[in-house]
């Protein structure tokens, strides 16, 4: 084989790698969109928009459903967010070389654990824990959840950021450095915002693994279709949207009108991630040409 | 029923090695439209084959026949710790409904009640919604509350009951574990109240009891006929007493 052949082999496998990445996306959307808009006529809006989820008797309120999901993510981002760029911050800019070359790889572990696991030890020793030391209810909650959504997330956040912190040139905080400030002041004025692009990039992944992550969410939050009021609901049950599809959809009967509502489910996760995306795009695209109007 | 399934299957492995037969759990709703996806010769169920199920069969070229292959009581079940030890079916169903949210109403501590459920592809749910929730009165259009909590697997319900003080649950007789309570269960105020047992289920007297089924189509492979008349017979039956249920050999 010459190499010019060799070359435009490579090209080609390239090419068709990426393209079939953005091909599967669209037959998923269509398959989704055709599977699951059928819903849209066989229930009307008013009952999607109920708040009573009990498909067996044909009641398909969605909002305690969507609701559920956004309350766990929102705990989850609460807890990883800070601890993910703090872990980051610290492996990146403060830990000595021999505690990082430990810390990384335990982190890279911890992403690598099966979150069906993870719900085993919720279910196991998380949430009878929760009920006694906070005199709960019950340890099946919202909170639970979070907190493993939080532990599922910390990881892609850590390893994220820290690359992007990472890649900060080592002059900007010789700069900040040279001109008298503290290590804090540099880490908070200058290496963050600089990195800030990509530190957001890790949130919004994060953020997405927490929203769509389902095995160890419907193990431990109860799965309860009420809606959360208040921010006593943080320790009650809740039902998310993954839960219920992958709860039900082994039982459904296939083309039935409850098949479709769960393919509409399917569809609302879809728009609800890329939505959080395009937030995360647009956020990093302006961060970019404003720092880069400064620069010029 | 699926413990009672691997039993049997697990057994027939030494009764007839050149037969194999493969199990997959996941409630009667999965097993039955497995059957008519024909993608199983057998399907366990513990509740009926729905109408709209058989006709969906009939248009996919499977006519279903039906088996009733064992008994099973459900156990209502308290952590070990309650004071509560027997409810009647109307106090079960006020619990359930949500009219009652304290055990003192039932005679029991000042705690609020926590309500736990199979989900709701299980044929138990299925089951309790209509026999205990409902009380066997197809007019009745009660729901659960929306509160309860619908747990994916038995294994779910038993850790919950085995630490929570406040939780109620229910389950096949065959998944109770001995941390758990179980509530003796009776038609009236006045009593008499049952336990859940092979003699209450097989005397008629445990009210919450039913048949489970295995249904296969009207032309089984051959296999699959001899496997279902095996666990008909002597040594199939002695498994369903072993997992828990109650064998049909002693029914009235």
């Amino acid at each position: 084989m010459t190499p010019a052949w060799r070359e435009r082999l490579v090209t080609v496998t390239i090419r068709v790698a990426g393209v079939s990445a953005i091909a599967f996306l669209v037959v998923i959307f269509f398959f989704l969109i055709q599977q699951g808009v059928p819903a849209l006529r066989e229930v009307p809006l008013r009952d999607l928009f109920g708040s009573r989820w009990y498909p067996i008797e044909a009641l398909f309120g969605l909002v305690p459903l969507v609701l559920g999901s956004l309350w766990v993510t929102l705990a989850a981002t609460l807890i990883a967010v800070p601890l993910g760029v703090a872990t980051a911050v610290y492996i990146a800019e403060v830990a000595p070389r021999s505690v990082r070359e430990v810390v990384k790889p335990f982190i890279e572990v911890m992403a690598g654990l099966p979150s069906v696991m993870l719900g085993f030890l919720g279910i196991a020793i998380l949430a009878p824990d929760l009920y006694r030391r906070l005199h709960l209810t019950t340890g099946l909650t919202a909170f639970t959840g979070a907190l493993l959504l939080g532990w599922i997330a910390i990881p892609t956040i850590v390893s994220v950021a820290e690359d992007a912190l990472d890649a900060v040139p080592r002059a900007y905080r010789d700069g900040a450095l040279a001109l008298g400030a503290t290590r804090w002041q540099t880490i908070w004025r200058v290496t963050l915002p600089a990195a800030r692009g990509g530190v957001l990039t890790a949130v919004m992944l994060g953020i997405g693994r927490a929203f769509g992550e389902t095995m160890a969410v419907m193990m431990v939050t109860g799965n309860a279709a009420v809606i959360p009021r208040g921010l006593g609901a943080f320790f009650q049950p809740v039902r998310t949207m993954t839960a219920t599809i992958a709860a039900e959809m082994g039982e459904v009967a296939s083309g039935s009108v409850h098949y479709h509502v769960l393919f509409l489910i399917g569809i609302l996760l879809f728009a609800i991630s890329l939505g959080v995306n395009l937030v995360g795009a647009s956020v990093v695209f302006r961060a970019r040409t404003r720092a880069e109007r400064i620069l010029s | 029923m699926v413990n009672l399934a691997l039993a049997w299957a697990e057994a027939y492995q030494t009764a007839a090695p050149t037969v194999e037969v493969s199990v997959t759990g996941g409630g009667s709703g999965t097993g039955i439209a497995a059957l008519i996806n024909k993608t199983v010769d057998l399907a366990n169920a513990s509740r009926r084959i729905k109408p709209e199920e058989v006709a969906q069969a009939r248009a996919n070229g499977v006519d279903p026949v039906e088996t009733v292959v064992a008994r099973d009581a459900i156990a209502v079940v308290v952590h070990l710790a309650n004071p509560v030890d027997h409810l009647t079916i109307d106090q079960i169903s006020d619990i359930y409904s949500g009219k009652i949210d304290n055990w003192r109403e039932v005679g029991g501590d000042d705690r609020p009640i926590v309500r736990v459920s199979r989900e709701t592809n299980s044929g138990t749910h299925v089951y309790f919604l209509e026999q205990v929730v409902r009380r066997g009165d197809p007019a009745d259009k009660t729901l659960f509350a929306a509160d309860t909590m619908l747990l994916p697997s038995s294994e779910g319900i038993a850790s919950e009951i085995a630490y929570n003080q406040n939780a109620i649950g229910y389950d096949g007789l065959g998944y109770v574990t001995p941390e758990m309570k179980v509530i003796a269960v009776g038609k009236t105020a006045g009593g008499p109240f049952y336990l859940p047992s092979v003699d209450t289920v097989t005397r008629g007297v445990y009210p919450i009891a039913r048949d489970l089924y295995i249904y296969s189509t009207a032309r089984p492979t051959p296999p699959a006929r001899d496997y279902l008349a095996w666990i008909l017979g002597p040594a199939g039956q002695a498994l369903v007493a072993d997992s828990g249920f109650v064998p049909l050999s002693n029914a009235p």
